[in-house]
């Protein structure tokens, strides 16, 4: 089924006010991962504000989906979408990572609300998402468990235990999501380790795998959709994305995995960012003529 | 329930009876459940028994999953790989967020004898104390060991448990009350304080036999909770004493006696000496007792440290 014009704008407005967040997030001098949360903006609108069963009144509702990062550095992604939903003060964004702050440096369950395991370490929430759909399973709920790992992240051994037990056990209300930006903490991911074949491995390994452009709301909708009506066995979507999409300085680069912004970048973010608006809205008038 | 003098099928049987008692007791193994004793919940409970091969990082991050949405996991494997394989799975996953997640190292210390180093846990106890908030137990017997399961679907936050391979003499008294944290006294005596936890409590009990022999007095006490240790009681216990020998089956670095010293800094105490294994890794043996005392984990180890003590002091 595909999605209507209204939802798709709604959600890419979502996303870009997604990176307005994050750049707020990053402001001047502080080290942050800009990159990899950027590259996620669309696919993070898409669960939180239309795919996933989430009240934001009431995050910790037992028959709300779960987001899990695995990929726990680009945890920015997650506060700005929380704050969106009113989750998080709004107040918190420029706090981010000082001291005795809500929003730590790595998702923290203490001190954060909506976050729902502690990950960071890498190569661990897939597992956790197998526990968590195993034991709702026993409880008799339909809850779905969205996993969202790093391209690089796929060097952990780890991953693939978990990927084996979650085919072994069926686990179908898994959706894995691959952030597929071909580029980890210090460079491109075929130079530092390469990692060939992924859909085959995820296929061999007992998964269905859908391929999609990870900044395409109406690809990211289709595949969230698809994969839900999966039975028998989890789904993984991977994501073609950019990584540091939306900042011309940071795109397609390392340099912003864990980056500083200077004044004069984060000025460029934000003219980035203001032309994106523009462009957005351009085009949602010719739509609209059309 | 009769006990059973065998540590690993108590085990097994007080999980049963967990499973019994509350249906949020789940059990995942990384196969060895015939050896941890985990299969009896398994054929009880096939459906809250996870199998998951031979993956002891995916098992421990599967029951941090599990724990999140309300389940008490109990996590099964040898010692050595429970606490050693796992590591970044029990300290990331489970013990910052506190998780119920219990842990059951098998095998525990040198009670492997067979298999040799590389499945005797020297260490075990050491890496998990060093985790905030993790709770680390070592039972004498089979009572002890029943006693504490029945603890573990109220205490807080993650929980090791060290599990002996062999059968050990039954030395918890019949109508003491326990808890965890306990440091139950189990023999008087005005000179000498041994403090032990595991197989090594009952070799502090025939050092105090031995040590009477020479007319010392020794006092013994259980130190099965190695964390957290109660502080107070453990100052109380060693009050007066002109020795104290800390004994356990476990690396003389970093296990039960690196904690006795700790909780004891700051306070005047006397002199203390550490039986444990020697900062060395095991060997195969073919028997338990005899690789004890090739390591120096005997009754008579520990008499002659208490004494060593007095005389020099």
């Amino acid at each position: 089924m595909m999605a209507d014009t209204a939802t798709i704008q709604k959600l890419e407005r979502l996303a870009l006010q997604l990176r307005f967040d994050l750049l707020e997030m990053m402001g001047v001098g502080k080290a942050g991962h800009l990159g990899g949360s950027s590259s996620l903006a669309e696919i993070t609108a898409c669960l939180y504000f239309h795919t996933m069963r989430y009240d934001p009144a009431n995050p910790k509702d037992p028959d709300r989906d779960r987001f899990l990062l695995s990929k726990g550095h680009c945890v920015l992604i997650q506060y700005a979408a929380l704050v969106e939903l009113g989750v998080i003060p709004r107040e918190e964004l420029k706090k981010v990572k000082t001291l005795d702050c809500c929003l730590q440096g790595h998702p923290d369950m203490d001190r954060t609300p909506g976050i729902e395991a502690v990950t960071g370490s890498l190569g661990m929430g897939l597992s956790i998402a197998l526990g968590m759909v195993l034991g709702l399973r026993l409880d008799g709920r339909s809850n779905r468990v969205y996993v969202i790992m790093g391209d690089g992240e796929l060097s952990e051994g780890q991953i693939w235990e978990a990927a084996m037990a979650a085919a072994a056990y069926k686990a179908d209300n898994i959706t894995g999501i691959i952030d597929f930006n071909r580029i980890q903490a210090t460079g491109p991911t075929r130079e530092i380790l390469d990692i060939p074949d992924v859909a085959r491995k995820w296929e061999a390994f007992g998964w269905e795998v859908l391929k999609i452009d990870g900044h395409d709301i109406g690809q990211i909708l289709e595949a969230l959709e698809k994969a839900k009506k999966i039975t028998g066995r989890p789904a993984v979507i991977i994501a073609e994305t950019v990584k540091g999409k939306g900042f011309s300085f940071a795109e397609n680069t390392a340099a912003f995995h864990n980056g500083i912004l200077t004044e004069e970048l984060y000025r460029r973010g934000l003219t980035d960012l203001q032309a994106l608006h523009t462009a957005l809205d351009a085009r949602y008038a010719k739509e609209k003529c059309s | 329930m009769t006990p059973n003098p065998n540590m690993r099928e108590t085990y097994g049987l007080a999980l049963l009876e967990l499973g019994k008692a509350n249906r949020d007791v789940v059990a995942l193994e990384a196969d060895l459940g015939k050896s941890t004793r985990s299969v009896l919940f398994q054929e009880a409970f096939p459906d809250r028994y996870f199998q998951m091969g031979i993956a002891e990082q995916n098992m421990a991050a599967t029951a941090a999953g599990l724990a999140l949405v309300g389940k008490i996991p109990f996590i099964h494997s040898f010692a050595v790989f429970a606490a050693g394989r796992a590591f970044d799975q029990l300290r990331n996953a489970i013990s910052i967020p506190r998780l119920k997640v219990r842990i059951c190292g098998s095998s525990c210390g040198l009670s492997d004898f067979g298999d040799g180093k590389t499945h005797q846990s020297v260490e075990d106890a050491a890496i998990m104390r060093s985790l905030p908030g993790m709770t680390v137990l070592s039972p004498m017997d089979s009572i002890e060991t029943a006693r504490m399961m029945e603890q573990l679907i109220d205490w807080p936050g993650p929980v090791y448990i060290r599990i002996n391979r062999n059968n050990l003499p039954f030395l918890y008294p019949a109508d003491e009350p326990y808890h965890i944290g306990k440091i139950t006294q189990l023999r008087d005596g005005a000179d000498v304080a041994l403090l032990a936890a595991g197989v090594m409590v009952s070799r502090s009990l025939e050092a105090a036999g031995l040590l009477a022999e020479q007319g010392i007095s020794a006092r013994v006490f259980n130190l099965s909770t190695i964390k957290p240790l109660d502080r107070e009681a453990l100052i109380g216990a060693v009050a007066g004493a002109r020795a104290i020998v800390v004994s356990e089956e476990h690396n003389i670095v970093g296990g039960l006696g690196g904690a006795v010293l700790e909780a004891l800094r700051a306070v005047p105490h006397a002199p203390v000496e550490l039986i444990g294994i020697g900062d060395c890794f095991g060997m195969s043996a073919a028997g338990y007792d005899e690789i004890l005392v090739r390591f120096g984990l005997t009754a008579s180890a520990i008499a002659g440290a208490a004494m060593e003590l007095l005389r020099k002091n």
